[in-house]
């Protein structure tokens, strides 16, 4: 166990946890923040993506103990009163269906904004391919993906 | 207007303000969504509520609150079903919250989610909820005004008396609207004057699940809650022999380790108990992580089990299923399936003469289709959380028919019905899986014999490799053409393991003269159970791949060629026990021809059509699919849909588009397959999952029109879907797609 400090949507946190703890289940267990999805365990599905410095990034396969001192987001922070350009076209495009894996396409969807305003189809293929929709929305991923670059 | 009996019960309003209070919940807010769309909206909440029956009450300042019964897992019931009550109380949906109805089989009836049968089953008790709610107030109106009820229209959450110019909101009612006696019959609005049902509205938690709101059984958490993971045996056909539990339990974190039953001696199990392993290790500590590490500490010795009967008791009446010994694999699975599909199966239907028509055949073609075990890797792995304490528990699980697991917890704790309080969150998908609720049934086993609430979370691992999967399948078609190539016998013999797939009434029965069905199984100790249009999710790929083949032999175009014979079928049909309309059959065949130009010539696309009927809903797919650098790409799927009456169009635009998408990912790529009893993929680094990039580019869905009660959305339009890829890629490449998945691992064809 050991203190680590963490800065999380601009709040900085301090917990004490075995320094391997994938910053998933320290968000989740001891934080109260289980916007951030469990699941697959091994970076292959992409509902853990949170921003680690405004990169994406598979909350579930990286330790705590490597994100201290770096500026994290969450689906918490993404905004303030939830209207990111991603969330309100999400709402827009009415995308989840059973929205268990959306947290981390939004989060996925938000940093290739950032990185890229005006994504091809391919960049959205690429950007987005490491995260499983099991209900089948990626129509409505894309489409949505595409509003929110021209509201933002 | 129609009249529709009442059928409420007496109002009950102190149980469910307690009930509904949320006390028990720590950073759980999934119970209220709303439509409302601004901040200051939702702010606005009524000072006093008053509850007119058990799936509504009013605030004093007009806002509904709106119980929906049913659990959600992504068909969209948290808006659909409170959208079939606002509409009778004729209210501004604006002003709508929704909470999920606590399970209380009494009030709400039956719970659940599956089948395609929320909608079609809530059609009429919703509205007649809404609508007796309506009458109250009027009533209350009525007496207030001193004026005659049948005087008193409303509009949009108001009351209206024309003669003197009264108006008053539903708030300003609904206290004495709530002490009126619920009349015994109300009537039903006339679908022209649907304002709400038929017009989209947006997912009523749609917020709460962009913003990442706790509201997932996986989110669930209690005050002084501990985890736990199950070990399981490493193969189908093992049980536990020993366990040495001291390294785990010397990992940092760790409360205990405990082996458990989950099922008392002797227990009749239900259809939705089915369990592989009824013995189970479990182990318990502070956070998920830690029990997650102490996990891997555990050492346990499995000994194969002996072959055993169970007695199932379910929705088909009591059976007896063999679970044979031995740790079986997907090699010896296939050999054995072709034995038993080369010999006789069990005759379910026959008409006319099919050995003497194929004798007089002028061309016969025989094809036989197979698919894998699947398992559904629902993105929300399987968890729960329960908190037994004394006689009495708390369940919170994601589990789509709660009211089946309820009797079976009572039995393993050896509590009453009664005492077991049963949450339902949201369900991070569902497909089948979370019917069978033997998780829930741990979780409670682990949560008294540690005397704790406690949290069972299933790794990604755990939920592969312990799975109640889609059975492998295997059918084989024989159909006989005349010198004018007219279908004239169609021999049909489908088994699988450990169920048949067959639909022995099904179209094309009824369409041809000579027709037989048979069928067989092989018995398994693998699991298996329901998974998005059971059996349906094979035999529509396999007949509609067939009839294409068929079609192409007969020189007939493959949607003239269907058409055809569903006029037959309607005008003359043959047999007496044929399940479809082949009118209705036939309308969605000719909306896709309609609007996917299909007689137009569309370049260099290979389009593949496909139709079947299921879950009471009828599906029509044209699939478009070019091949680029050997791999195939889904440009467009068109698709016609008759489910009667559209509740909420997008949502279910939505619900077909996921099922086509997760349709075309199965049939690319969906396979389980086991060697020596271990599933032979663990998570999604093996099990390969359709991405975005193989998404199609567009998908373009379409409704019949019409005014039939409204029926399933969830998996009708799955089905077909496999037999429109197989087409289309026979277009694309000149080479049939007899055996799923058509592309399993393999990065391109050949």
């Amino acid at each position: 166990m050991s203190e680590i400090q963490l800065h999380i949507n601009g709040k900085d946190h301090q917990i004490n946890v075995d320094p391997n703890t994938p910053i998933l289940w320290v968000l989740r267990d001891h934080l109260n923040m289980s916007g951030t999805k469990y699941g697959c365990g091994i970076a292959q599905c992409g509902a853990c993506t949170i921003h680690l410095d405004g990169v994406a990034i598979r909350s579930c396969s990286l330790p705590v103990s490597s994100v201290q001192g770096k500026s994290i987001t969450t689906i918490e922070g993404l905004s303030k009163n939830g209207d990111h350009p991603v969330q309100q076209a999400w709402i827009e495009h009415d995308v989840p269906q059973c929205g268990y894996c959306q947290a981390g396409q939004i989060m996925s969807a938000a940093a290739l904004l950032e990185e890229n305003a005006h994504p091809t189809d391919t960049d959205i293929d690429v950007a987005m391919n490491g995260n499983i929709c099991r209900c089948g929305t990626y129509t409505r991923i894309k489409a949505a993906i595409k509003t929110a670059a021209k509201i933002a | 207007m129609s009249t529709i009996k009442t059928s409420l019960g007496r109002r009950s309003f102190l149980q469910t303000s307690a009930l509904t209070g949320g006390g028990l919940m720590l950073g759980f807010s999934w119970m209220a969504s709303c439509t409302l769309k601004t901040e200051e909206e939702i702010l606005s909440m009524p000072n006093e509520w008053f509850e007119i029956n058990s799936y509504l009450k009013i605030g004093d300042n007009g806002v509904v609150t709106i119980y929906t019964p049913n659990p959600e897992f992504g068909q969209n019931v948290r808006t659909s079903m409170p959208m079939l009550i606002a509409e009778e109380l004729d209210m501004d949906w604006q002003k709508v919250l929704v909470e999920q109805a606590p399970f209380h089989a009494s009030k709400y009836g039956f719970q659940f989610t599956g089948g395609s049968r929320g909608i079609m089953s809530r059609w009429e008790p919703l509205r007649m909820a809404g609508a007796s709610a309506r009458h109250l107030l009027k009533e209350a109106a009525a007496q207030t005004w001193n004026v005659s009820i049948d005087d008193i229209t409303t509009k949009s959450g108001f009351l209206i008396h024309e003669g003197t110019g009264n108006k008053a909101g539903y708030g300003e009612m609904a206290s004495l609207a709530a002490t009126l006696e619920v009349p015994e019959e109300v009537q039903l609005k006339d679908i022209s004057d649907f304002n709400i049902i038929g017009k989209s509205q947006k997912n009523v938690d749609a917020k709460s699940i962009v913003t990442g709101k706790s509201m997932f059984g996986m989110d669930y958490k209690q005050e002084g809650m501990l985890y736990a993971m199950i070990e399981h045996p490493p193969a189908f056909g093992m049980t536990l022999s020993a366990v040495d539990d001291a390294a785990a339990k010397a990992m940092p974190g760790i409360r205990d380790v405990i082996t458990f039953k989950s099922y008392k001696d002797g227990f009749e199990k239900g259809g939705f108990d089915t369990n592989a392993f009824p013995e189970l290790v479990a182990i318990i500590g502070n956070s998920t992580w830690e029990v997650m590490q102490a996990k891997k500490k555990l050492s346990v010795d499995w000994k194969p089990f002996k072959a055993y009967s169970e007695t199932l008791s379910g929705f088909r009446g009591k059976q007896t299923v063999n679970i044979p010994a031995g740790l079986e694999s997907t090699e010896s699975h296939k050999t054995r399936m072709a034995e038993l599909a080369a010999k006789p199966g069990r005759v379910v239907r026959k008409d006319g003469n099919p050995e003497e028509a194929f004798k007089k055949a002028v061309k016969i073609i025989e094809k036989s289709y197979s698919a894998p075990f699947l398992a559904h890797n629902c993105m929300e792995p399987l968890n729960a959380f329960a908190h037994v304490d004394g006689d009495k528990a708390t369940i919170a699980a994601p589990i789509q028919i709660p009211g089946m697991i309820v009797s079976t917890i009572a039995s393993s704790l050896g509590i009453p019905e009664e005492n077991i309080e049963m949450v339902m969150p949201r369900m991070g998908g569902g497909f089948g899986r979370k019917a069978y609720g033997h998780y829930v049934v741990e979780a409670a086993m682990i949560s008294q014999k540690i005397n704790a609430p406690v949290k069972l979370v299933y790794t990604r691992e755990d939920d592969m490799t312990n799975g109640i999967y889609r059975p492998a399948y295997q059918a084989t078609y024989k159909a006989a053409l005349d010198e004018n190539n007219n279908l004239t016998a169609l021999h049909v013999k489908a088994g699988g393991i450990p169920e048949s797939p067959l639909f022995a009434n099904r179209f094309p029965a009824g369409a041809i003269d000579n027709y037989v069905a048979e069928e067989w199984s092989i018995d398994s100790n693998i699991t298996i159970g329901a998974f998005r249009a059971p059996r349906s999710n094979f035999m529509a790929g396999a007949e509609q791949a067939f009839l294409d083949e068929v079609a192409e032999e007969a020189g007939k175009d493959p949607i003239q060629f269907r058409l055809d014979l569903l006029k037959r079928a309607k005008e003359d049909p043959v047999g007496e026990r044929n399940d479809y309309d082949a009118e209705r059959y036939a309308g969605v065949l000719e909306l896709v021809r309609d609007k996917s130009a299909w007689d137009t010539d569309r370049g260099n696309l290979n389009r593949g059509v496909s139709a079947y009927f299921c879950h009471n809903t009828y599906a029509a797919h044209v699939l478009d699919l070019t091949i680029e650098n050997g791999k195939p790409v889904v440009q467009n799927v068109c698709c016609a849909i008759d489910c009667g009456i559209v509740v909420n169009p997008d949502a279910a635009v939505n619900m077909a588009e996921g099922a086509i998408t997760d349709g075309i990912g199965n049939a690319f790529y969906g396979e389980l397959t086991f060697k020596d009893g271990v599933p032979e993929k663990t998570n999604f680094h093996q099990y390969r999952m359709i991405r975005m990039s193989e998404a199609p580019k567009e998908i373009d869905v379409h409704f019949v029109q019409n005014e039939i009660a409204p029926t399933g959305m969830g998996e009708p339009p799955f089905p077909p879907i496999f037999g429109a890829v197989a087409n289309a890629m026979y277009k694309a490449t000149g080479v049939r797609q007899y055996s799923q998945p058509f592309l399993g691992d393999k990065q391109v064809l050949g």
